[in-house]
């Protein structure tokens, strides 16, 4: 019955299903698995899959290709009438896709997991401190680790925040780093994003999707959990409360439907049980924010905000804003409310001080890093810029500020003019610009066109900062789904998988 | 409640109640077409755009056009298309307060009616949104009602509801009954199709169809789900709930209000009705909501901050 309904939607082609393949069995699919050189996930060597992924090879065997696809369909079909699509903007029509997802899991090992959740832990630690440093004494600059000028020159780092204590010194509640592996099997950070990170929903609900369809291979491999992560991100809020707040009004504020976003903003508002407010919904009275209700005004004391820190004041940023609200941030700094993340918290993932978080971690915490970074040349430095200019088709050039794999050049796919306008730009404004070695991220199996073959991937855990450090066991494993692309965000084409974190 | 969604579920409520009740409208109009009468085609076609796309001119009453008009045309601020779009998308903008079923079986009639792309001349296309529409709307109640929690957000979605239903209800006999002395017989059963009312009117009254009764029914009788007086208590019930709610600022207004609306449906008899203006009698209900509807959106959704303050 529920398919009946794929008709009328078939013609707006919004689905995304499956074209007609030959006929053939999920075991002889594997037969078009290709290894590239890269780490893959799941073979240690053709036929020979790695321990963690033998349930499902076999349950791979077993399954038909029709029946995964019908599989396939049913969890599209389900994400589609959810409304868990983003706007794909530039059609007039206001298109809505379901984010691409693959039906396959991505599965770690406790042993793995158990490093990258240390290692996660020590990196926002150390991160956290750093960004109360910066804008307390900035004894790191003094003591010259990371130069003065990196940290003032960011377009990120906001001065308005110097002096300002913050809650519980906690500057980044929410963060989502994006590991990758590298082809000798570690883990290293790639970036860092201690803004305003998004996707938990689709690690969320696409837990949901794969218990329906996965039931006995999801209790055969004994996946740790994830669902508790609303209550978790909750509690950390609460936790902001300005002082004697015993009750405090925990809010979200979006900057609207029309943000690619939105359903995840809904998503986390109605699992946590918290309003979902829009700029135009708080006012600011006496240094204090309240919300406008059919009740009359009421007060919100913790506001985790999915608005970027130049939108969120016009009398304090972006003046033509009309996301955020007059006065938020003079109430914030008399301390009445507070924010997750804090502003100016953009400094900390900017890509040339990636460079330096290894210093930054031996710094504060006077341990070595566990989870390495990629090796980065920053193009502010004359012999490193030198060195990249002329080997531009081997690396990977990033603009400091950007992220959504926007203003990057990836060398070895790039056409000479490409480079040569990437080269202008560098030498126009080197701080602006990092480089990095061509990573071959690691391949996981996909279900694609009704075969199953290896894509890249790379995998965003999510780490909430709240009483301790939690990171639930699992993440949002991104998915380059065309052939070959290294490129996993969804604004350019990727697509994501359910990450399974196993139980000891 | 923010006011804001208080807002959007209230008119996540009334573009839905327009939607349907455009699709009884337009599909007792298109039976009534079928048969030869008095009035013409383009005539009937008329009193149904009339009563639909306010500020509609004769000039698109040529009859292929008026049911495109009415039902699929996507540039056209009334057709039903139109208004489903509506109703999800106020519904997209409180996603967290809906619930799920009741998203999930907006954004898929969403997706059906807007996925068919109708040409003006595909008539069975368009009967077929019009019967999506109202097989739509009888499970779109039965969700809102049983799946969520009945409190102030439920009562907005009925007060949107219902106050759209009253002024269409309003409209459509007005646009009847100004023409009253051509109807024959069908044209009285299409007015009691359009408001879902024929088959609970001859249980009530006889299969005899006397403009007086009808509009009785229509206009007064308190038990019937598609009458003026109904919505018009439903409506009370609802603003009543709500302000008991909000420990009341400001809501002598909103009583005085509907208390004067109800009381013009509950205290006179359909003969006094009919023996003096209709017309005004109607036009005044449909004056009345208009001005509830700015007092409930002044008291609850955009009062002044100074306001807030004073209580």
């Amino acid at each position: 019955m529920r398919y009946a309904l794929l008709g009328p939607q078939k013609r707006n082609a919004t689905m995304i299903t499956d074209t007609d393949a030959p006929e053939r069995s999920a075991g002889e699919a594997f037969r078009q698995y290709e290894f590239n050189g890269s780490y893959d996930e799941m073979f240690r060597s053709a036929d020979l899959p790695r321990k963690q992924y033998r349930q499902l090879y076999t349950q791979l065997l077993s399954l038909d290709r029709d029946e995964l696809r019908r599989s396939k369909q049913e969890a599209d079909q389900s994400f589609f009438n959810q409304g868990i699509t983003f706007t794909v903007y530039g059609s007039d029509k206001g298109t809505e896709r379901i984010f691409p997802h693959d039906l396959l899991p991505r599965i770690i090992t406790a042993g793995e997991w158990e490093t990258i959740e240390r290692g996660l832990a020590q990196r926002i630690t150390a991160l956290n401190l750093f960004l109360k440093d910066l804008y307390h004494d900035s004894r790191i600059i003094e003591d010259g680790v990371v130069p003065g000028k990196i940290i003032y020159t960011c377009k990120h780092y906001r001065r308005e925040m110097r002096g300002i204590r913050v809650p519980r010194d906690v500057y980044v509640t929410v963060v989502g780093t994006d590991l990758i592996r590298t082809p000798e099997g570690r883990f290293v950070v790639l970036e860092d994003n201690l803004r305003v990170p998004s996707g938990v929903s689709y690690m969320l609900t696409s837990r949901r999707v794969m218990k329906h369809i996965f039931p006995t291979l999801f209790r055969k491999c004994r996946v740790r959990p994830i669902e508790q992560y609303s209550q978790v991100l909750l509690s950390a809020l609460k936790s902001l409360a300005p002082e004697g707040r015993s009750e405090p009004t925990v809010v979200l504020l979006t900057p609207g439907s029309y943000n690619s976003a939105y359903f995840e903003h809904t998503y986390l508002a109605r699992q946590m049980g918290i309003e979902l407010v829009e700029g135009r919904d708080l006012v600011v009275h006496d240094n204090i924010v309240y919300m406008r209700t059919t009740f009359g005004l009421q007060r919100v004391d913790v506001i985790y905000r999915r608005i970027d820190d130049d939108y969120l004041d016009p009398l304090v940023f972006e003046g033509h804003s009309a996301l955020g609200a007059v006065g938020l941030f003079n109430a914030y700094r008399a301390g009445n409310v507070a924010f997750a993340n804090a502003l100016g918290t953009g400094v900390a993932d900017d890509k040339a001080i990636y460079a330096y978080v290894p210093k930054i971690i031996k710094y504060y915490l006077n341990e070595d890093p566990i989870l390495d970074n990629v090796e980065t040349l920053l193009m502010s430095d004359a012999a490193q810029r030198d060195h990249v200019c002329q080997r531009l088709d081997q690396y990977v050039v990033k603009a400091v500020g950007e992220s959504g794999g926007y203003g990057m050049l990836i060398g070895p796919h790039s056409t000479e003019q490409q480079r040569s306008e990437f080269r202008s730009r560098i030498l126009a404004e080197p701080r602006n610009y990092i480089a990095q070695p061509t990573i071959n991220l690691s391949t996981a199996p996909c279900f694609v066109n009704g075969t199953i073959e290896p894509r890249h991937v790379d995998l965003r855990p999510y780490v909430v900062y709240g009483d301790n450090i939690t990171i639930v066991p699992g993440g949002l494993t991104r998915v380059a789904l065309r052939k070959g692309s290294l490129v996993v965000n969804s604004s350019q084409g990727g697509g994501s998988k359910d990450t399974w974190v196993l139980q000891n | 409640m923010l006011s804001r969604v208080a807002d959007s579920l209230y008119w996540m409520s009334r573009y839905f109640e327009r939607a349907d009740n455009a699709s009884r409208v337009v599909e007792a109009t298109y039976g009534l077409i079928l048969n030869p009468a008095k009035f013409s085609t383009e005539e009937r076609w008329f009193r149904a755009v009339s009563s639909l796309a306010r500020g509609a001119t004769s000039a698109d009453v040529d009859p292929q056009r008026a049911l495109f008009l009415l039902v699929a045309d996507p540039e056209g601020a009334f057709s039903i298309v139109k208004c489903i779009s509506g109703a999800r998308e106020n519904a997209r903008q409180v996603r967290e307060e809906i619930s799920s079923e009741m998203w999930e079986h907006l954004n898929r009639l969403f997706h059906e009616v807007t996925g068919l792309e109708l040409h003006v001349d595909d008539d069975a296309g368009q009967m077929r949104v019009v019967n999506l529409v109202r097989e739509g709307a009888y499970r779109f109640h039965g969700i809102t009602d049983t799946t969520i929690n009945h409190g102030e957000g439920w009562h907005f979605i009925q007060l949107g509801k219902y106050i759209e239903r009253a002024c269409n209800l309003s409209i459509l006999l007005d646009a009847y009954f100004s023409v009253e002395t051509h109807a024959d017989d069908l044209d009285w059963v299409g007015l009691l199709s359009s408001c879902a009312a024929f088959e609970a009117y001859c249980k009530v009254c006889t299969a005899e169809l006397k403009p007086e009764r009808i509009a009785d029914f229509i206009l007064l009788q308190p038990e019937f789900p598609y009458s003026v007086r109904y919505a018009l208590d439903r409506m009370h019930h609802a603003l009543t709930s709500i302000s008991n709610r909000s420990l009341s600022r400001r809501t002598g207004k909103i009583e005085r209000l509907i208390g004067r609306l109800r009381s013009a449906v509950t205290y006179v008899q359909i003969g006094e009705v009919i023996r003096g203006d209709l017309h005004m009698y109607l036009a005044a209900i449909i004056e009345q909501c208009r001005d509830l509807h700015a007092a409930v959106h002044e008291v609850y959704i955009e009062y002044p901050i100074e306001v807030a303050f004073e209580s």
